[in-house]
């Protein structure tokens, strides 16, 4: 298998990442590198197998249905790039 | 009194800092100077901050002015700049979070805190802890400071070459695929990965969740134990955190290694590594054998998967870890851009560097429809294989043994233009991750060019105590752990 042009396009814009025509092909090249070392997975039988998500056996913990969190929202918002009245800024989304 | 705080031990430093021979602000200055010096060489560091370093350094000598002690308290120690560390400057490597202060402490940093330690810095690392050589860091690589022409090793570059320079006496650093293990054997020193969800990932950025791990850096294993032992701990902020009763990791250090069965797994030694690191290798091992160790054949099948398998499942996580720098809360944002997606991915493309938007790529492709099974899920399975033969191997044995890098440390370059060739350095250590055991690596000699080599050890879940005691004894029988390069007036 190999990403061709294209489907660089399609993952980059899935990942929300710009790639300009002279990088795509750059990039394509470099994935397929990658993608000849991952491509030997293939080949092993793993019939029957579980797959293995996490190193331990871990379960979601469970806790009080209390507050933990304290009001920190002016400490959080003092490093973004911009906000307002307490709220995020991003460009309008709905015009 | 003749106490050389760079070759100290931190116990020795502890002693001194006790008995008033030497006071915080004094050692820590004498580091800080020492830092200021030789960073712009080495470029160990992303930040320095003396003020508030002397201050946490005041804070401690009234700490131990009030009649406290402790086994860390007033030594300075350098952070892979990584952790989250408030009021600090924390930019994980990347142009993204070159202007990220922290609004709060990870729990390994409140943990230090706590114990009294005083931050020396921030150190440099590959961006986003994505490589094995600290040149994917925005702010240039590291230099190696047994030969400044050559890498430190990655991702948590900075943090050895701190500690190898004698910048600090102590580190620490995060490993995901061998970014403790591999530094340490490049630069000559000895660091643990523990086993996963011992030490607590809050406040630690994220890379590939299911198999990050914090650990210490340092000289020594004696000094690596004491500083698991602060770090270690359940937190319940970090869901993968596990509650255990609290452990002393120098309880066995003395221990005698008679009859200890140490497992070589013949996949590693049948190819893959230079002459000069089996030479130096088997000199261990021998010594190991004198110290009362026998070694036996072990066969871990598939091994040899375990690169591919780690570069399956690595980037399918940051893939989704990394969505969140998207210039809205925090970090940089694109200067110009037309409408909302324009703005995330300008953002994205100008705020990562070129690995670590290739492994978010590469992650997307795995977890995107059609590849999902082929690729996730079948590195998933392969993951469970690897496990289930380290459960098989220590059934025979009691560690495993191997080199921790197939070669000494490269010329910064000689790997950059070639991804795949930089992803086979870490071909003993990202299996312990996918298993999620613990490993240490320890200086057991010097090869090509005079560099150091590495010996690695894989324990057992939760065996870190045992790792830490056939480190100890090694450096016990051996001095490869106490030289130190030349030409830094050490």
């Amino acid at each position: 298998m190999s990403i061709n042009l294209e489907q660089v396009g399609r993952i980059a814009r899935l990942a929300n990442i710009e790639i300009s025509p002279a990088e795509a092909a750059q990039t394509s090249e470099v994935l397929n590198g990658i993608l000849g070392l991952i491509e030997q997975l293939q080949s092993i039988d793993t019939a029957g197998i579980e797959p293995m998500a996490h190193a331990q056996e871990v379960f979601q913990r469970l806790r009080e249905d209390c507050v933990t969190e304290r009001d920190q929202r002016a400490a959080f918002q003092a490093v973004a790039p911009e906000t307002e009245a307490g709220l995020y800024l991003v460009p309008r989304v709905i015009e | 009194m003749n106490l050389q705080p760079t070759q100290a031990s931190l116990t020795e430093l502890a002693g001194a800092l006790a008995s008033k021979t030497i006071s915080s602000v004094e050692l820590t200055t004498l580091f800080l100077d020492r830092c200021e010096k030789l960073n712009p060489l080495l470029n160990a560091f992303i930040t320095l901050d003396r003020t508030a370093t002397l201050a946490e350094a005041r804070a401690a000598d009234a700490r131990l002015a009030s009649g406290e002690t402790g086994p860390l308290l007033g030594i300075p120690l350098a952070y892979k700049d990584i952790f989250c560390m408030q009021g600090w400057l924390t930019t994980c490597g990347s142009k993204m979070l070159a202007n990220f202060v922290s609004p709060y402490d990870a729990h390994v940093v409140e943990q230090f805190k706590k114990a009294g330690m005083v931050t020396l810095g921030k150190c440099n690392m590959d961006e986003f802890a994505m490589g094995s050589s600290t040149e994917n860091s925005f702010y240039g690589p590291a230099r190696n400071p047994w030969d400044t022409r050559r890498v430190a090793g990655g991702s948590s570059g900075g943090s050895a070459v701190a500690i190898a320079a004698r910048l600090a006496p102590a580190a620490v650093g995060t490993d995901t695929g061998g970014s403790i293990r591999q530094p340490a054997a490049l630069c000559g020193l000895t660091g643990i990965k523990p086993t996963y969800g011992v030490v607590s990932r809050y406040g630690m950025i994220a890379y590939a969740s299911s198999l990050d791990q914090g650990g210490p850096l340092a000289k020594s294993a004696q000094d690596c134990a004491l500083l698991l032992n602060a770090m270690a701990g359940f937190d319940a902020r970090d869901s993968t955190s596990l509650a255990r009763p609290a452990e002393d990791y120098c309880r066995n250090l003395e221990q005698p290694l008679t009859g200890i069965r140490i497992g070589l797994p013949k996949e590693f030694f049948a190819q893959g590594m230079s002459d000069d690191v089996r030479a130096a290798v088997a000199a261990a091992l021998a010594e190991y054998r004198k110290l009362g160790a026998q070694t036996v054949e072990i066969s871990l099948p598939n091994s040899g998967l375990s690169v591919p398998a780690y570069y399956v499942i690595a980037p399918a996580e940051a893939s989704s870890n990394l969505s969140r720098f998207d210039g809205v809360r925090y970090g940089y944002r694109a200067p110009d851009y037309t409408d909302l997606s324009d703005m995330y991915c300008k953002t994205r493309a100008q705020g990562f560097g070129a690995e670590v938007k290739r492994r978010i790529l590469i992650g997307t492709y795995v977890l995107s429809h059609g590849y999902y099974d082929a690729y996730y899920l079948q590195a998933q399975k392969i993951r469970r294989l690897i496990a289930d033969d380290f459960r098989a191997a220590f059934r025979q044995c009691d560690v495993i043994a191997s080199p921790t890098t197939p070669g000494v440390a490269f010329e910064i370059g000689a790997k950059s233009d070639d991804p795949v060739q930089m992803y086979l350095s870490d071909i003993y250590t990202t299996s312990a991750n996918l298993a999620g055991l613990p490993g240490i690596s320890l200086p057991c000699g010097f090869g090509a060019g005079s560099m150091p080599v590495g010996l690695q050890l894989l324990g057992n879940y939760f065996d870190e105590a045992r790792m830490l005691n056939l480190a100890h004894r090694y450096q016990q029988a051996t001095d490869w752990h106490l030289r130190t390069p030349e030409g830094l007036s050490i």
